[in-house]
């Protein structure tokens, strides 16, 4: 399940839901991870951009690899702006047993920095900054520069 | 025709080309000098499928996405 919110996310909400939704399906496993925005270099929040229809393909390829392991992946994640100490992102990996959430959700999360069709700005000085220097080009870039062929 | 469009922080209106591949794609975005520094670390998606291939043929009504470095979360 994939759901996107307008602004930061609603933490205990969005954790006490998926608890509802899965508590009567069999995972002896549920493994939330729960990204909040943190005070650094003076900023004032974080914002969001997202292309739902890559995110959607991504995600769906995920689900898919976590069926085949017998778990589940849910993701919430925010558009636009969320300020400090608010949470932009919650995944979360239920499974039978914890060996295949621990790993999933730390797989997860990783491939979610390096491939999410996702683009933060820093919130600074009344200025909306993309953070450049803390994005991931992804697999493949650079197709298009000259001298690739 | 097909339509290029440029995600996130590139910041660029749409545009419409009359191309067969990705190979003319790149030379029409090479002439362009804002594209210069995003052609280096932009990845390319066609009807939101990324691509891999500058032989990846085109077809009228397709829709050319390019992607600049993510960080989500």
């Amino acid at each position: 399940m994939l759901s996107l919110y307008d602004g930061a996310l609603n933490v205990s909400s969005i954790l006490a839901q998926w608890y509802e939704e899965e508590a009567q399906s069999n995972y002896g496993a549920y493994i939330p991870f729960v990204g909040t925005v943190r005070s650094e270099d003076g900023i004032e929040g974080l914002s969001f951009d997202i292309y739902e229809p890559i995110l959607e393909s991504w995600f769906s390829e995920w689900e898919q690899k976590a069926k085949e392991r017998g778990a589940i992946v849910k993701m919430a994640h925010s558009r636009g702006d969320v300020m400090l100490h608010e949470s932009s992102y919650i995944a979360a990996v239920f499974s039978p047993k914890r060996r295949v959430a621990l790993e999933l959700i730390d797989e997860f999360v990783e491939d979610f920095k390096a491939s999410a069709p996702i683009w933060k700005y820093d919130l600074k000085d009344g200025k909306r900054i993309y953070a450049l220097e803390r994005s991931t080009a992804i697999s493949g870039s650079g197709l298009l520069a000259k001298g690739d062929k | 025709m097909v339509t290029v469009e440029f995600l996130g922080p590139i910041n660029k209106p749409n545009m419409e080309l009359d191309i067969d591949n990705l190979n003319e794609l790149a030379l029409v975005l090479q002439d362009d000098a804002t594209m210069s520094e995003w052609l280096k670390n932009c990845a390319v998606a066609v009807n939101n499928t990324m691509v891999s291939s500058l032989e990846t043929p085109l077809k009228s009504g397709d829709k050319i996405s390019l992607l600049p470095p993510v960080c989500g979360g």
